[in-house]
């Protein structure tokens, strides 16, 4: 068994690739529980869309195509923030309208400018092609949004539950969103690499999910779910490489079953003690 | 950079009223939701607001709190803008304002009574710890520290706001309809935390749409219909009651 996990190792590849994998996951199912907790998941979803067309174009002008997902990452970020702060249409509107737009845009340009094996690697990621300045960028992303997550987590976690308070005390509910959106992006722009636009919001949301389904406390729940997504990316590296298959679905594939296994937990120890039985207490 | 927008102090003005709102007029959206409204807590009252729903007791609650925004010095918190010294007005949101599935314990959400104090850098000490505890064995919320919101009941989700309130050692209270979801018991406790508050000097205004069974316990009634302000409501209230000062002036 140990040799089995070991074996690919000896490849730097792998060794690279392993790394970037436990980065990925952390990154991603970390800013993810925010996600999830405050219905941000269609945002998620946008912000990995609309970056497709920077990749692109850095492929084109022969930049790092992370250097490409990250400005555009950013740009989507605040187009999003923008977005969601008008009134005329509702958020989700506007967000699906622009987004499937910057998509559509980024497969054309894709369509004329690479082949077709390019197109699917930003698709649908490929994290056994992580190169080593990629690591490096895929690292530091990572180790800046947990600073962040850990300096901002007060204001984060105020604004989520209650902005009125926030507000009410001076904080600014709509920068902290942006911040947020910023983060977020920063996390896509690392999971790509590993699942690849149209997959990455599985990695944002599901550890996530899976995770608020067993804690109702939030840093267990960020814990918790860091380590169901580097399960799955670990996971899904493996199968990459003994079986043959892209690791970007298989990694998106293990964290849905983890997912499974948490409902089925979180269903029977429901089943055992009411959850909400403080709310049948009377007032006093 | 931080994420608080302005300075929270300002050194204080003596004498000045506790709350002073001159001629505001607040409109959303081209609805007019407060009009021509004046009015002035000297330190230390005890005033309803009252109204139905929709009348602006909401809104009016917010702009003093700067939620809404409001022209330039239409309102003065203590001689000052409300910006200039957030610590000292605390706000009781409805319960409707805050995400109660949202992962955190009673304890946490206490705590962020004294955020406007700490500012974003400094961590919980002693003190703020110790007002906490004191905070929730005021609202008989002791022994729920460590309850998560979520698992709370309408009445309990009541008095941990209030806890927050108190924890925030404001010196201006607005609360918006703290009684409901409260029982008979819960009530009166409630009425009591509020009466020492104002014994220790503190001013609060508490909207609420139902008012019969406790008008007398208010210095003042403030009543709003349609975004104004009742001269009658006024009246009544200076002519029953005989507060220490003026309690509302137009």
């Amino acid at each position: 068994m140990i040799e089995w996990l070991v074996a690919p190792l000896r490849y730097g590849f792998m060794q690279t690739a392993l790394i970037a994998a436990v980065l990925i996951g952390i990154s991603c199912a970390s800013i993810g529980v925010y996600v999830v907790l405050r219905r941000m998941a269609f945002s998620g979803e946008a912000l990995a869309h609309s970056v497709l067309p920077g990749i692109v174009v850095a492929y084109v002008s022969g930049v790092s195509l992370s250097l490409g997902a990250l400005v555009a990452g950013v740009v989507a970020a605040l187009g999003i923030g923008a977005l969601s702060t008008r009134e005329r249409l509702r958020e989700d509107t506007a967000i699906g309208v622009v987004f499937t737009a910057m998509f559509a845009l980024g497969v054309l340009l894709a369509s004329r400018a690479g082949s077709y094996r390019d197109l699917s690697h930003m698709l649908f990621g490929n994290l056994l092609g992580v190169s080593l300045a990629n690591l490096w960028l895929i690292a530091g992303v990572t180790a800046l949004l947990l600073l962040a997550l850990v300096l901002f987590h007060r204001e984060l976690e105020l604004t989520s539950y209650d902005p009125t308070h926030a507000a009410a005390i001076g904080l600014r509910p709509g920068r902290l969103r942006y911040l947020l959106l910023l983060l977020l992006a920063l996390a896509v722009v690392t999971g790509i690499q590993a699942v690849g636009v149209v997959l990455v919001s599985a990695l944002l949301v599901t550890p996530a999910a899976a995770a608020s389904l067993l804690t109702d406390r939030l840093p267990a729940m960020m814990n918790l779910a860091c380590a169901f997504a580097v399960i799955a990316a670990v996971t899904g590296l493996y199968a990459s490489y003994y079986a043959n298959v892209v690791a970007g679905p298989a990694v998106v594939l293990t964290c849905t079953m983890l997912f499974g296994v948490a409902a089925t937990v979180a269903g029977a120890s429901r089943r055992n003690r009411p959850r909400n039985a403080g709310n049948a207490d009377p007032v006093r | 950079m931080t994420p608080y927008g302005e300075r929270r102090w300002a050194a204080l003005t003596t004498g000045a009223p506790a709350l002073d709102v001159r001629e505001l007029t607040v409109a959303y959206g081209g609805r007019v939701a407060l009009r021509d409204v004046s009015f002035r807590l000297p330190a230390g009252a005890q005033v309803a607001l009252i109204g139905h729903n929709g009348a602006g007791k909401s809104t009016l609650l917010k702009a003093i709190i700067g939620l809404v925004e409001t022209p330039g010095d239409a309102i003065q918190v203590y001689g000052q803008p409300v910006r200039a010294h957030r610590s000292r007005v605390a706000y009781l949101p409805q319960r409707s304002a805050i995400d109660w599935r949202f992962p955190v314990d009673v304890g946490t959400l206490v705590m962020a009574g004294r955020y406007v104090h700490m500012g974003w850098r400094k961590r919980p000490d002693a003190s703020d710890r110790k007002l906490v505890r004191d905070a929730l064995a005021c609202c008989g919320m002791t022994g729920l520290a460590d309850e998560q919101i979520g698992r709370l009941s309408g009445g309990q989700q009541q008095r941990a706001l209030l806890a927050r309130a108190l924890a925030q050692q404001a010196d201006l209270l607005l609360l918006d309809e703290p009684y409901s979801a409260l029982d008979a018991a819960s009530r009166a406790a409630l009425e009591e935390v509020l009466d020492d508050q104002q014994r220790a000097g503190r001013t609060l205004l508490l909207a609420t749409h139902d008012l019969e069974a406790t008008r007398d316990r208010f210095d003042a009634v403030l009543e709003l219909h349609e975004g104004r302000l009742t001269s009658s409501s006024q009246r009544t209230v200076l002519a029953t009651q005989q507060p220490v000062a003026p309690a509302v002036a137009l």
